[in-house]
C-alpha cells in the first residue's frame, strides 16, 4: 500500500502498445511516461480508442502486443497474484461511475475497505466519512446510487477510487455527461485530490476545458492513423503543435 | 515499520498535547478512536489540544480520518484542537475534507419504523394493482387497435418473437414432457399392477397429459425460460431508456415491445401443448411396451378410446390462459423495471413467481369450472 511521502519518479511506462479486440488493432505503437504526481489526459476523438487504451492499461483488456510497465513490472508479463497486488495501488473512476446499485454510498466505498484491510467497522466508517467529506459528499452515506444526481455519483465513484489511498488514479471520461458547473466542479476536486493525496492521475477525456484545467500532459490520440500523434503540455500544445488535427481539436469553438 | 500510537500527555505548563507517533497506514494496525477519545473526556479540565507529530512516521488517509473524526467529536465538546503541528499535507487534506462537510448539508435518507414499513407495503401494493389493471387496460386497446389495423406491431419482431417461444423452445418441451409421461406411467403401474390392468395405463398416462398435465408442464417451462427472458430484456430497456426513447418519439411501448411478445406466447402455447402431449403420450408408450410388455397395437387403440376430445379442448384453454399468464407476467415485470442492476434481477424473478404462482390458481380455478360444467 501506498505512503504518500515518496520519492519522483515515473509511475506507469507504455512501451510500443498496440490495443484492440480480437484481429482488429484499434491503435499500434504506443509510448509514453506518465510522471509521479501528474495529471495526465489521453485525449482523442470519439471512437479512437481513448477507453481501450485505458482498459489494456488498468488490466482489462490483454494488448495486442507491447509492454505496460507499473514502476520495473512488466504488467502482461507477470502471473495473476502479481497482477492483481498491481491493481490494488491504483483507483478508477468508470464513465458511469459503475457504483453498485444494491448498496448505499457509505458501503460502496467502505467495501474495497472490508476486502483489504484488518480496520474495525468504526475505523471503516472512519475513512469512509473521510473520504466522502473529501468529495464533498458527508450526509449521502445512506442513499443508494439511483438516489442521487449523475455528478454526484461521479464523486461517489472518485471515492471509492480513492478508499484504499491508491498510488495512482485512473478517470474514464469524468465530466461526461455532466453540466458545466458540475464538470468544472469535477475538475476542480479531481486538482485538489492530487495535491492532497499526491496521486498520479491519468484521465480520459475530449472535455477540452477539462484538459487546460487540470492536465499537467496530454497525449493525443488520431483514429485515422490509429497512433499517437502528439504529446506534450496541452497549452504549449496550441501554441507550438504544427499538426492541424490536433490544433483544430484544442481550439476552443464559441459560437 | 513501527506500530501507530497516539498518547495523551501532559506537559510541564498542565496544557495537554496528543503524541502521535509510528507509522499510520491503512492495512496496518490502527489505534482505537474510543479509547483515546475516553482519556480526553476523562481529564476535567482539558479545553485545548496540541498535536505533535514529531515522532510521526509514514502516514495515509487512516490519521487523516482519525484527526479528521477528533476534530468533529472535539468541536462537539467545546475542545480546541490546534492543528498547526501537522504536516503540510494532512493539513490540507482535512481542511478539503471540512469544506467538504459544509458543501452539501443534506437529510440522510430516513429509517422507517415498522408502522411506516407497513403502511408503506400496503400502499406499494395498491399501486402495483392499479398499474396492473392499467397493464391489462392498455394492452387490451392495443390488441383492439390492431384488430382494427391501427396499431403499429413490428412484423419482423412478432415472427422473431414466435421462433422464440416455439421452435427453440421444443428441444426442452419435448425433454420435460416425455420424462413427465415416463413418470406417469411408472406411479400408474405400480398400481394398476397389483389388479393386473396393466393397459390402463395408457387411459392414465393420455387423459392427465392431454387435459391438463401437457398445459402445466409447457407452460412451466416457458415461464422460467420465455417468462423471464421477456421481464429481464424489457428491463434492461428500460434501465438504458430505450422504452423513454420510444415514448418521447409518440411511439407505443405496449404496442411496438409488449403487444408481439404477448401475441407470439399466446399463439404458440396452444400448439406447444399439444406437441406436450404428444411427447407425454409417447413416453409413456415406452415405458408400457417395453417396461410392462403391452401390446403396441392395443396401447394406441387404448389412448384412441380413453381421450375425448373433450379433454383435448380442455387442455387447449389451459395453455391459451397460461400463454396469456406467462406473457402479461414477463412484460409487466419487465415494465416496472426499476432502473439499476439489482432492479433487472429482481423483476425476473418476480415475473417467474407471478407466473407460477398465477398457473397454479388458474387451473385450480380450470377445473372447479369444468366440474361446474361438467366437461
Amino acid at each position: 500500500m501506498v505512503t504518500l511521502n515518496e520519492d519522483k519518479n515515473t509511475v506507469i511506462r507504455v512501451k510500443d502498445l498496440s490495443v484492440g479486440y480480437q484481429d482488429s488493432v484499434i491503435l499500434h505503437d504506443i509510448s509514453f511516461e506518465v510522471p509521479k504526481g501528474e495529471v495526465f489526459v489521453i485525449m482523442g476523438g470519439s471512437g479512437c480508442g481513448k477507453t481501450t487504451l485505458l482498459k489494456t492499461i488498468i488490466g482489462l483488456i490483454a494488448p495486442v502486443k507491447g509492454k505496460v510497465f507499473f514502476g520495473k513490472n512488466d504488467f502482461w508479463g507477470i502471473g495473476p497474484e502479481e497482477q492483481i497486488g498491481i491493481m490494488r495501488t491504483f483507483g478508477v473512476l468508470y464513465q458511469g461511475a459503475a457504483l453498485w446499485s444494491s448498496l448505499t454510498i457509505e458501503e460502496n466505498v467502505a467495501l474495497p475497505l472490508q476486502m483489504f484491510t484488518n480496520l474495525s467497522s468504526q475505523q471503516i466508517k472512519e475513512v469512509v466519512s473521510l473520504k466522502l467529506a473529501l468529495v464533498g459528499l458527508s450526509g449521502f452515506e445512506d442513499f443508494y446510487p439511483e438516489q442521487i444526481s449523475g455528478g454526484m455519483r461521479k464523486r461517489a465513484g472518485i471515492a471509492r477510487a480513492i478508499a484504499l489511498d491508491p498510488k495512482i488514479l485512473f478517470l474514464d471520461e469524468p465530466t461526461a455527461g455532466l453540466d458545466p458547473l458540475n464538470a468544472r466542479m469535477l475538475d476542480d476536486l479531481v486538482r485538489q485530490l492530487t495535491d492532497v493525496l499526491r496521486v498520479t492521475v491519468i484521465m480520459v477525456t475530449h472535455d477540452l476545458e477539462s484538459i487546460f484545467a487540470v492536465g499537467d500532459e496530454v497525449i493525443f490520440l488520431d483514429a485515422e492513423t490509429k497512433t499517437m500523434i502528439a504529446s506534450g503540455n496541452p497549452k504549449e500544445l496550441l501554441r507550438n503543435c504544427k499538426d492541424s488535427r490536433v490544433i483544430n481539436f484544442l481550439t476552443p469553438r464559441r459560437s | 515499520m513501527s506500530q501507530a500510537k497516539i498518547d495523551l500527555a501532559q506537559q510541564e505548563d498542565s496544557s495537554f498535547s496528543l503524541l502521535i507517533s509510528g507509522d499510520w497506514l491503512i492495512t496496518k494496525k490502527l489505534p482505537s478512536f474510543e479509547d483515546t477519545f475516553l482519556k480526553i473526556q476523562s481529564q476535567p479540565h482539558l479545553s485545548n489540544i496540541a498535536l505533535d507529530c514529531s515522532r510521526l512516521g509514514a502516514w495515509d488517509s487512516s490519521l487523516a480520518a482519525f484527526l479528521f473524526r477528533l476534530s468533529k467529536e472535539c468541536q462537539r465538546s467545546g475542545i480546541r484542537l490546534v492543528s498547526s503541528g501537522l504536516p503540510e499535507g494532512l493539513l490540507k487534506l482535512l481542511r478539503l475534507a471540512e469544506s467538504g462537510m459544509h458543501r452539501e448539508k443534506v437529510k440522510s435518507a430516513a429509517r422507517l419504523s415498522i408502522i411506516e414499513s407497513l403502511g408503506n407495503a400496503v400502499y406499494l401494493a395498491a399501486r402495483e394493482l392499479k398499474a396492473f389493471l392499467d397493464f391489462l387496460g392498455e394492452l387490451t386497446v392495443s390488441f383492439w387497435q390492431l384488430l382494427k389495423g391501427k396499431a403499429f406491431m413490428p412484423k419482423q419482431d412478432f415472427w422473431i418473437k414466435v421462433q422464440f417461444c416455439g421452435l427453440e423452445a421444443l428441444p426442452l418441451v419435448s425433454l420435460i414432457s416425455f420424462l413427465v409421461g415416463v413418470i406417469l406411467a411408472f406411479v400408474a403401474a405400480m398400481q394398476l399392477l397389483l389388479f393386473g390392468a396393466q393397459i390402463f395405463i395408457a387411459d392414465i398416462v393420455g387423459i392427465a397429459m392431454v387435459r391438463v398435465m401437457g398445459a402445466i408442464m409447457t407452460a412451466i417451462i416457458m415461464s422460467g425460460r420465455t417468462g423471464a427472458s421477456f421481464a429481464a430484456e424489457l428491463g434492461l430497456m428500460q434501465v438504458n431508456e430505450e422504452i423513454d426513447a420510444l415514448k418521447t418519439m409518440g411511439i407505443s411501448a405496449m404496442q411496438f415491445l409488449v403487444l408481439p411478445r404477448v401475441l407470439a406466447l399466446v399463439v404458440m402455447m396452444p400448439l406447444l401443448t399439444l406437441y406436450s402431449n404428444l411427447m407425454g403420450i409417447l413416453g409413456g408408450y415406452v415405458v408400457g411396451i417395453l417396461m410392462f410388455g403391452l401390446n403396441p397395437v392395443e396401447y394406441f387403440t387404448r389412448t384412441q378410446q380413453a381421450v375425448a376430445l373433450n379433454n383435448l379442448w380442455v387442455g387447449i384453454v389451459h395453455s391459451f390462459v397460461f400463454g396469456l399468464i406467462v406473457a402479461i407476467s414477463g412484460c409487466f415485470k419487465g415494465m416496472r423495471c426499476e432502473r439499476n442492476a439489482a432492479g433487472v434481477g429482481k423483476a425476473t424473478t418476480q415475473a417467474v413467481v407471478f407466473a407460477i404462482t398465477s398457473i397454479v390458481i388458474a387451473t385450480a380455478i380450470i377445473t372447479y369450472l369444468c366440474h361446474l360444467l361438467k366437461v
